[in-house]
């Protein structure tokens, strides 16, 4: 592997306040293969600015600077808006954390997620029908014709967060960042989306960002994990070892998450500044 | 003394039954918990016991007195309901201080200016908040209000809805010492919904797992901590809710 799929060197996200600007994602620097990342943080901590800095989503009057922000040797932050339509869902596409609010209510599913290639392609509208149908049935749908002829309200949180998957998979994506994408589920639907994830991302081999503030599910999800607090990485580790971790900032996060095993009288809490 | 006790209540949202002949009994000061997915009907039976689900059969009764299917001002001395999204519970144009009042004059107590400055005490919740709107809050510090409205009518059971799921680790870690010293120094009974067992292993003595509006297995929390719950699904939930980090 010589160019690595993304090369982030210096990221900062600024934003203007009435005190003057504020940087919610500070000097980020990180480089990203085909495999599993993990970014962990607390609200505010600029996880999702982050993500969404890389498809260059910052809308004014927010502001990205970086030394370098590469994806595939092209450089992101040159592009024009076109170039970056281009790019977007073709090439790096992402999940949002609720599935409620990321569907077109008027758009039937099937419709919603064949809209999601055609912009990037021509196809024939029968080969059309039969990319969506097999991508639901990738996801784990049963029954998939009926289902692409539902509305977004006709399904579950769970369905519906499968079909967001569907739609951000099926124009074959280098890069997926899932950003919080199971927060609005059940622990028990969370494990199935997860598992249908993981399952693509190893049949593709495509690189992933997983944002979460969820350190259980990250670490035993993802290879490599960064811990993000107030906009700037506090740490960097290989997944397994997320329990040796020495920042006293994370070290602090794993404490205070209550175990199954619990017998602490009082839990450890972070000491606010 | 029982706290609360509830004998084949069935609860209905129109024609569909959302529970089957929920039975259980929590003892005074006791602290227990309701566990499942959504849609396994826990929230329901919380919302039935509130009134905020009225159409139901079979019995409540609380510490005695059996519940009416109105509402009923005697009950709600007793019992008080913190939710789950502290950003959805407040009302946004109240200050914390009208918050706070609101239930004082509803049951016409006076002296309401002591009593709130007590409560905001009681939940570590400084003095300088007091006027302040909901949004001027982080969701940590909303929370903290919306248990000391749900404190101000020294209620003796507190239901309490998904009080940590919309919080940050580091956040629920302070809301849940919170919670479990109020119950100390109130000697307050605690009826939990939630589908985090982590956290019914930190703060219940008991616990049940419900699924498709059931009760499976009625558990001590002891048989949680040592993996010895006895039916399957209740295992496999429980299972899927260990955490994975070796510290």
């Amino acid at each position: 592997m010589t160019v690595p799929l993304l090369d982030i060197d210096g990221l900062t996200v600024t934003f203007p306040s009435p005190r003057g600007p504020v940087e919610v994602v500070r000097n980020l620097s990180f480089t990203l293969g085909r495999e599993r990342l993990g970014i962990v943080g607390e609200s505010g901590s600029g996880k999702s600015m982050t993500g969404r800095s890389i498809l260059k989503l910052i809308r004014p009057p927010g502001r990205v600077t970086a030394k370098k922000l590469a994806f595939d040797g092209i450089d992101l932050l040159a592009q024009s808006e076109k170039q970056m339509r281009a790019i977007r869902g073709a090439r790096i596409s992402m999940v949002m954390q609720d599935p409620k609010f990321s569907l077109n209510p008027v758009m039937t599913i099937g419709e919603q997620i064949g809209e999601a290639l055609v912009m990037h392609q021509r196809i024939a509208r029968g080969e059309l029908k039969r990319r969506v149908a097999t991508m639901l049935e990738a996801v784990r749908i049963e029954d998939p014709e009926r289902v692409a002829k539902l509305y977004p309200h006709e399904v579950s949180g769970g369905m519906g967060q499968r079909v967001m998957i569907a739609m951000m998979l099926i124009p074959e994506p280098d890069l997926l960042i899932a950003d919080e994408p199971t927060s609005a589920l059940d622990v028990s639907v969370q494990a199935q989306v997860l598992e249908i994830i993981d399952d693509l991302v190893k049949r593709t081999g495509m690189g992933l960002i997983f944002i979460s503030h969820d350190l259980n599910l990250v670490a035993s999800y993802c290879d490599r994990i960064l811990v993000m607090r107030r906009g700037e990485v506090v740490e960097t580790c290989r997944a397994a070892e997320l329990g040796k971790a020495l920042d006293p900032y994370t070290r602090g996060l794993l404490a205070a998450i209550p175990r199954i095993d619990e017998t602490r009288a009082e839990l450890p809490v972070l000491e606010r500044t | 003394m029982t706290a609360l006790s509830l004998a084949d209540l069935d609860v209905f949202y129109g024609e569909t039954q959302i529970t089957h002949a929920i039975t259980l009994a929590v003892a005074e000061g006791e602290s227990f918990a309701l566990v499942g997915e959504s849609g396994s009907g826990k929230t329901t039976v919380l919302r039935a016991i509130a009134g905020m689900a009225p159409d139901w059969r079979g019995a409540i009764t609380v510490f005695g007195k059996p519940r009416g299917h109105g509402i009923d001002r005697d009950f709600a001395r007793q019992c008080q309901v913190v939710f789950q999204d502290p950003y959805g519970s407040l009302h946004p144009r109240k200050t914390i201080d009208a918050v706070l009042s609101e239930p004082l004059a509803i049951h016409g107590i006076a002296d309401n200016g002591r009593c709130v400055a007590e409560a905001m005490d009681a939940v570590g919740l400084d003095q300088r908040f007091r006027f302040r709107f909901p949004h001027q809050l982080s969701g940590g510090q909303r929370q903290r209000v919306a248990i000391a409205r749900a404190l101000m009518l020294e209620p003796k059971l507190l239901l309490l809805d998904e009080p940590t799921s919309a919080l940050d680790v580091s956040v629920q870690a302070e809301i849940l010492n919170l919670l479990k010293r109020l119950r100390r120094e109130h000697g307050l009974t605690y009826l939990l919904v939630t589908h985090n067992l982590p956290v019914v292993s930190f703060l219940c003595d008991r616990l049940a797992v419900m699924r498709q509006g059931r009760i499976l297995e009625i558990a001590d929390v002891g048989q949680l901590q040592r993996d010895a719950l006895t039916d399957p699904y209740a295992r496999e939930l429980a299972r899927l809710g260990a955490p994975a980090i070796a510290i």
